[in-house]
């Protein structure tokens, strides 16, 4: 059957073979593939001697290098943990009022809060902590709760309606119109009168109504000209800073039936260097305040001082 | 008449099945797929019965096909099949990719990203690849055995019962049902449809080589017997599930845990070791030296790089599982022979580029065998990029990235989507009867459209994996990680982009490819400036007649 003939192009024999008019030809094999594929092999040799490879009974060749992946991560986590460790020491045993007197441990606090907010902040209030509805914007000087080191820490450590928690931070507005503490045209008066506050709409009969009824149900928390109280979390109306939005429909649904957001308290969660940390983090990012006596339930003005 | 009635019984015999499915099924998306099944099965009733020829039957005379020619109307329909399947599957690639630029695209519930995936994989994996690896061995075990297929009929429910397959697949995605298997989503029932389907194209492959006029077996039969036997040994290990319910669409794998994912990645890799490799380099093997016009570079070689390849592929699944659950042990070996394989590898693409020896002028001149080239081209790339990236210490960095997606798809578009243009290209013209394509300047066009597309597809992949995996692994100064997870997405941003370009590339030359097949199947010819193209001589493309040895 063989039918060898000499391919004149290559210069080469056939096999002998023909099929639907496909000869082969007999080239031996490149040198060159075949050392590397040697090679290869080799390698493969070499690496299942030096690696854990070959699998027994009871257990696998542990290989001559003494690698494992465990080994491995656990030796990077403890070189990682090593270059922490003396920021670590340092933060643990330090109040955090005293932190802004170290910037050293600042700078190195600031980074390490950085790293775990982007773990464990970010699903809510965005990566560059910018927040959405419902979430804070942690970047600006409105804080419901305070925005000294301390506070942060504190709203940190025990969040905010944390079921369970004794020291969460709780405020709860009441439902005006769900509960009929007042009538749909009360709350749209109230409504008009709020956002008159902070300019967005203009004063007129309604809001001129709506004072009356926000003097006689609103100003306790929210104080007389609607800037806020940091005792009962009320936050600031006469800004343009709003948590879930400043239109006429979302400022008349929070009266009527208001959302009361939960963050999680994250003490039961991270350790307190950790937390100390993400006090730094959130502190630097533009809003933080210096250490004052907080007048309670008055206006506070932000005395923003960004610490670096 | 007897083998009509019991071909008809069977079908009626499924309607029934089906039709009680449908009544009792347990959720929704069991019944609607249980109504395509009855559809489909009233279909197959009305063709047997319809299609007989019953004069014939009466005067006790067996309809007798033309002997003289090649058994091919299953090999046009599928040419047909993997050219619908192609689009809609690249169509769906650039909607996702899409999706992931722009997510507002997501439209909920059945158009999401997570429903559009596995449509997208299927459909340009099963749907267009099988079709084509199906169509283009039924063509090549004919003329490289000169011999008609075996048993026919079965090869017509091959055709039929892979594209039921496809669409129970694509409808079962939209709808929610998956078995969460990546490649392997099809729920039980569609499995075992599978599997039915699959020996029965055993059946007819090794049944037409056994038939065979020619002493020695050609290689693209090695490759596509491979093909064939170790993807139904693939498919059925790894769909080992128990059924929730016998009229349900849920079921729970065997295997659970480590094991699952190995048994899995043992799967998923060896879908790309001999589906996407083993199949295609069969097709590479005829099309390659027929476009050509010349001998295979090397005998020898193809003995030694087919049993290297087969050997080494199977044992390669673990690199897809390194650093995770599985014993390092293991993660060891699928590395080690991942890197063995390289040379094997490229045997495959030694043999397509050198089959050029004597005649790479055509790469020149002929725009067909320019594209097969360019997917050999591609297979070597991408042959060489994948046991890189099996290296642990490369992995490390790669895993989970983009880049491992630019690595498929520089496989998929580069090696599997060429080399199947290339062999549409070749057969349409021979199974319609056409004295050439309607246009080889298309052909062209579709060949710079499809490797800028894989240009724009690749490069942005491997800059934003890099990127990504870079970014997931930097620490800072103090020993903290730097970047959220969200801000590695927001820094791929414009790669997406780049990517989705390249698809819409892709895209618009396969749809230059719908244009050129059907003006060529309706028997149009372009006026242009010829182009070289292989010959073809109508005379010799015949079986051997038994009475005629």
């Amino acid at each position: 059957m063989a039918n060898k003939r000499v391919d004149a192009a290559t210069n080469t024999e056939t096999v002998g073979h023909e099929w639907d008019g496909i000869e082969e030809l007999n080239t031996p094999l490149p040198r060159w593939w075949l050392w590397t594929f040697y090679l290869t092999i080799l390698f493969s040799i070499g690496y299942v001697i030096a690696y854990p490879a070959l699998p027994g009974l009871h257990k696998a060749t542990e290989g001559m290098l003494g690698w494992s992946s465990r080994g491995q991560l656990d030796d990077e986590l403890k070189s990682a943990a090593a270059e922490r460790a003396k920021t670590v020491a340092a933060l643990k045993d330090m109040p955090i009022e005293q932190l802004p007197q170290h910037p050293e441990l600042m700078r190195a606090a600031v980074a390490g809060g950085a790293a775990a907010f982007k773990v464990n902040c970010v699903q809510c209030h965005g990566a560059g902590a910018a927040g959405s509805s419902g979430f804070p914007n942690l970047n600006d000087d409105d804080w419901l709760w305070g925005g000294d080191l301390q506070a942060i820490q504190q709203t940190l450590i025990h969040g905010v309606r944390q079921p369970g928690d004794d020291e969460t931070r709780v405020s709860e507005m009441p439902a005006f119109g769900r509960d009929g503490l007042l009538t749909p045209a009360q709350i749209q008066d109230t409504t008009s009168f709020v956002l008159s506050l902070s300019g967005r709409e203009k004063p007129s009969a309604a809001s001129q109504r709506g004072r009356a009824v926000f003097e006689a149900n609103c100003a306790i928390c929210h104080g007389p000209e609607g800037k806020g109280s940091r005792q009962f979390g009320a936050p600031n109306l006469a800004d343009a800073i709003w948590l879930y939005a400043g239109n006429r429909d979302a400022v008349s649904s929070q009266i009527s039936n208001p959302r009361h957001g939960v963050m999680p308290a994250w003490g039961t969660r991270l350790d307190p260097v950790t937390i100390k940390m993400l006090a730094a983090y959130v502190h630097s990012l533009g809003g933080g305040e210096e250490f004052a006596p907080a007048p309670a339930g008055t206006e506070t003005g932000a005395e923003a001082a960004a610490v670096e | 008449m007897v083998t009509v009635l019991a071909r008809a019984g069977l079908w009626l015999a499924v309607l029934f099945l089906a039709v009680i499915g449908v009544a009792l099924a347990a959720d929704g998306g069991f019944a609607i797929h249980m109504g395509i099944v009855a559809l489909a099965a009233l279909i197959a009733v009305w063709f047997t019965i319809s299609g007989a020829d019953y004069s014939a039957i009466a005067r006790g005379i067996l309809k007798m096909p033309d002997q003289s020619k090649y058994d091919d109307d299953p090999v046009r329909w599928g040419v047909i099949a993997t050219v619908f399947w192609g689009i809609a599957g690249f169509a769906a690639g650039l909607f996702i990719a899409l999706q992931l630029t722009w997510p507002v695209l997501n439209l909920e519930p059945y158009l999401n990203f997570s429903r559009l995936r596995p449509l997208h994989t299927s459909a340009v994996i099963f749907a267009f690849g099988g079709n084509a690896l199906i169509a283009s061995s039924f063509y090549v075990v004919q003329r490289t055995c000169r011999a008609r297929l075996a048993f026919p009929a079965m090869a017509r429910f091959v055709f039929w019962g892979y594209q039921l397959f496809i669409v129970l697949a694509a409808t079962g995605y939209l709808l929610g049902i998956t078995q969460s298997k990546e490649y392997a989503e099809p729920e039980w029932y569609v499995d075992w449809w599978l599997t039915i389907v699959w020996v029965c194209y055993l059946l007819v492959f090794v049944g037409t080589i056994v038939k065979r006029h020619e002493p020695h077996i050609y290689v693209a039969n090695w490759f596509y017997l491979a093909f064939i036997l170790t993807i139904a040994m693939l498919h059925i290990v790894n769909n080992l599930d128990v059924p929730v319910s016998f009229v349900g669409s849920k079921s729970y794998p065997l295997f659970s845990g480590v094991q699952g994912a190995l048994v899995q990645w043992w799967y998923g890799h060896n879908a790309v070791g001999f589906f996407l490799t083993a199949g295609f380099l069969a097709m590479m093997y005829y099309f390659v030296p027929k476009q050509a016009e010349r001998p295979i570079y090397s005998y020898r070689l193809s003995i030694i790089h087919f049993w290297a390849l087969i050997f080494l592929y199977i044992w390669a699944g673990p690199h897809h599982l390194h650093y995770t659950a599985l014993p390092d042990w293991a993660q060891t070996l699928g590395m080690v022979f991942s890197i063995m394989l390289w040379m094997p590898s490229w045997g495959g693409m030694i043999n397509g580029l050198m089959t050029l020896n004597g005649a790479w002028d055509k790469v020149r001149t002929d725009p067909i065998i320019r594209m097969m080239i360019m997917s050999v081209a591609f297979y070597g790339m991408s042959t060489f990029e994948g046991p890189m990236m099996s290296i642990k210490s490369v992995n490390s960095l790669s895993h989970y990235t983009d880049w491992t997606i630019g690595h498929v798809h520089s496989g998929a578009l580069g090696w599997n989507g060429m080399i199947t243009f290339g062999a549409i290209y070749y057969l349409t013209p021979r199974l319609w009867g056409r004295e050439r394509l309607y246009s080889l300047r298309m052909v062209n066009w579709h060949f710079w459209l499809a490797t800028i597309g894989i240009v724009f597809y690749a490069a942005s992949m491997w800059v934003a994996g890099i990127t990504q995996g870079l970014m997931w692994r930097e620490y800072g100064p103090d020993g903290y990680l730097v970047n959220s997870f969200a801000d590695t997405v927001a820094a791929l941003h414009p790669m997406y982009a780049l990517r989705a370009f390249g698809g819409l590339l892709y895209l618009t030359g396969g749809v230059l490819m719908v244009i050129n097949v059907w003006k060529t199947i309706a028997g149009k010819l372009r006026d242009e400036a010829p182009m070289h193209d292989a010959a073809y001589d109508p005379a010799t493309d015949r079986p051997i007649l038994a009475a005629a040895e």
